[in-house]
């Protein structure tokens, strides 16, 4: 291309003069074009990678500076997802919040809604009943085998092996299949509520639940005979995106990240909640702390959560799945009826035709919600990428005064620079794959 | 400061301004809670957290009497009420004494009281900063609240002690306009650059979008009617 062409052409690089010699801003385009005779013998690149980049999970946006294909700084920049989730909570019920808490994190709905849920039931000074919490608990372990799912194929999907991506989507369909026959949605479920859960399990989950743990477990091993032994798949995990216990510890880092490092904490057997003590299960850890570890542990991860499963759904006993204070429990009685799923035929006769004081006690509920007395408390669920956090503050009323999130994603976010700097730029790829982070709960 | 009075606004059921007859509000009054007040918990707190207290009471150059201000053991869970300036040195002694050893900050977030009790805008402890701290050998929590008023919201960094602690700081002075003292780079994170104001605090507005039907418009959340 003569150097006549390059000055008419729109998208040619333009240059700078700067304290620290020429800057060129490149969009595109072919290298040999780009420079017109006069490339530097030293050259610094800063790349913009992301935040509409596909293989940053979404609107993660790095700031990279490469001498030749080597990292010498990464900068991750956030917040292209905020949404104002924790702001919006102070301006609904108690209840509503659990509508906002499941849309963070969108790939572990029912852990946001779970933790929510427990730090409001620690307030209120309640438990939810046995059945409920074991239902929790399931529908936990379905949610965090159809996260590692996810996990598996896109990271899969970046790092060039299509069918982990089509075998992890395949797989984490039939999660959201069992997900969607207990809640009635895929995602976003707001199914697990202040007191308990919305509703009791449908007719034949038993069955479909032992079929789906079955399907799962040949899935799981068609995987890891996929990818366990595939040289490609070691090459590109194995040394990579290296951290240590010490590091994870000093940045925050929880979940597969700190177990692959050799730490096992695991939140279900150091602080259990809803009964996590009575399940048989183990905590997977490797102790190479790259990205092939957390890759070997998230898989060990899904067997372990398919095995609580099982379990769960043997010690499944009849009872009520909310409490029963009617000055907490949702009174909306739901039936399947002719026209679709509503409220109860038997709950609208009693609110309409029986008693004005139910169908005051309904408006309430329903318009106005319950009151938490004030306080503050701090509840941690272990969700598939580390410990979920919730620090909710009560100012005695009907609203929530401050919900605060601490989302896994986010403060695991802070190791890409630890991760990636030193490495070759092909492998910040996979440095973020290992860290699993999910936008939607970093940026809430 | 007045926090601490029982909340004369509401009648009798925990009722303000909704004109609720139905009683259904209960008889739980909405106490300015543990959170909200100045009280102090007595001793034993139980569990472990006596236990904590003492060693942080035997810590050398009482580093416990010049720091903490009041402790608060609420729903199974202690807080220590720290000032700003002693705040370094304590989680230091917290995570590297042997019989402590809180390694790991899980948590730091801002909290504003404004209009809870009777905290108003220019009180000097209207801005709260929990930290919580884990420990992970003893399995423990703790929390650590220093406050702060919007006059002057300087609080010290923590990210010395605890790395994990910058983008939970920047977060913090995103939204609630904390200024950490000694942060490597206080920077808005979840917000533009260029974005004016705090959004987490109770007084920012909250503006709305004017739908208009027919001539009504929806007003912002914040000047809604609400039933509480």
């Amino acid at each position: 291309m003569s150097t006549q062409a390059t000055q008419t052409d729109p998208y040619a690089a333009s240059s700078r003069e700067t304290t620290e010699g020429r800057v060129y801003t490149v969009t595109g385009g072919d290298w040999e074009s780009t420079f017109t005779g006069d490339i530097p013998a030293e050259e610094r690149l800063v790349v913009n990678m992301g935040p509409q980049h596909p293989s940053t999970h979404g609107v993660l946006r790095l700031v990279l500076d490469l001498e030749g294909e080597t990292v010498t700084k990464a900068r991750a920049v956030i917040g292209y997802l905020h949404t104002g989730i924790e702001k919006n909570t102070e301006y609904r019920n108690w209840t509503q919040g659990t509508t906002f808490v499941t849309r963070m994190d969108y790939l572990s709905p029912l852990f946001n809604e779970t933790a929510y849920c427990l730090g409001v039931e620690k307030l209120l000074g309640v438990e939810a009943p046995p059945r409920a919490q074991t239902i929790r608990v399931l529908l936990m372990e379905i949610n965090r085998v159809a996260s590692h799912w996810v996990w598996l194929a896109t990271g899969g999907l970046e790092l060039g092996s299509i069918t982990a991506m089509t075998n992890g989507m395949r797989a984490r369909e039939k999660c959201l299949d069992i997900l969607e026959l207990v809640t009635g949605l895929r995602l976003n479920h707001a199914f697990v509520r202040p007191g308990g859960v919305a509703q009791d399990l449908p007719e034949g989950f038993e069955e479909r639940v032992r079929a789906w743990a079955d399907g799962q477990e040949r899935e799981i091993e068609g995987v890891r005979k996929l990818l366990v032994g595939q040289p490609i798949w070691q090459r590109r995990l194995k040394g990579v995106g290296y951290l240590n216990v010490e590091g994870c510890l000093a940045l925050g880092i929880t979940g597969p990240l700190l177990r692959a490092a050799g730490l096992a904490w695991d939140l279900r057997k150091t602080e259990p909640y809803l009964g996590y003590e009575n399940y048989d299960f183990e905590v997977p850890t490797h102790s190479d702390g790259d990205c092939w570890s957390r890759f070997v542990v998230r898989v060990e991860e899904m067997r372990q959560s398919v095995r609580i499963v099982r379990q769960a759904v043997d010690r499944l006993e009849p009872g009520p799945v909310m409490v029963q204070d009617k000055k907490i429990a949702w009174p909306a009685q739901l039936s399947l009826g002719a026209d679709g799923l509503g409220n109860s035929l038997e709950h609208v006769k009693h609110i309409m035709g029986q008693s004005m004081e139910a169908l005051i006690h309904h408006f309430k509920l329903v318009t106005e919600g319950f009151r938490v007395p004030a306080g503050q408390v701090y509840t941690v669920v272990e969700s598939p990428r580390g410990e979920l956090g919730m620090h909710l503050v009560s100012g005695g009323g009907t609203r929530p005064h401050r919900v605060h999130v601490r989302d896994p994603s986010f403060v695991n976010l802070q190791a890409i620079a630890a991760l990636s700097e030193g490495g070759l730029i092909a492998d910040v790829i996979a440095s973020i794959a290992s860290i699993d982070p999910v936008m939607g709960g970093v940026d809430r | 400061m007045t926090v601490g009075q029982p909340d004369n606004d509401s009648g009798m059921f925990g009722v303000s301004g909704s004109g609720d007859t139905s009683g259904f509000g209960g008889l739980v009054r909405a106490e300015p809670g543990a959170a909200v007040v100045g009280h102090s918990t007595e001793r034993p707190y139980g569990g472990y957290f006596d236990e904590v207290a003492d060693l942080l009471q035997g810590a050398p150059g009482s580093l416990f009497d010049n720091s903490v201000t009041r402790v608060v053991v609420d729903r199974g869970e202690i807080t220590f009420f720290v000032r700003p300036k002693h705040l370094v040195a304590l989680c230091q002694h917290l995570r590297d004494d042997a019989n402590l050893r809180f390694e790991f900050c899980s948590s730091v977030s801002g909290v504003d009281y404004l209009d809870t009790g009777s905290v108003g805008v220019d009180d000097p402890d209207r801005l709260h900063v929990a930290y919580h701290l884990t420990s992970m050998t003893y399995r423990r929590r703790i929390r650590l609240e220093v406050t702060a008023g919007v006059a002057d919201p300087h609080i010290p960094s923590v990210t010395g002690v605890y790395p994990t602690a910058d983008w939970q700081e920047r977060e913090t002075w995103d939204m609630f306009g904390v200024i950490f003292d000694g942060h490597p780079a206080l920077t808005r994170i979840l917000m533009p650059d260029d974005w004016a104001g705090h959004p987490q605090r109770k007084d920012y507005p909250l503006g709305g979008v004017p739908v208009e039907y027919k001539g009504a418009t929806i007003p912002p959340p914040d000047e809604r009617r609400v039933y509480q």
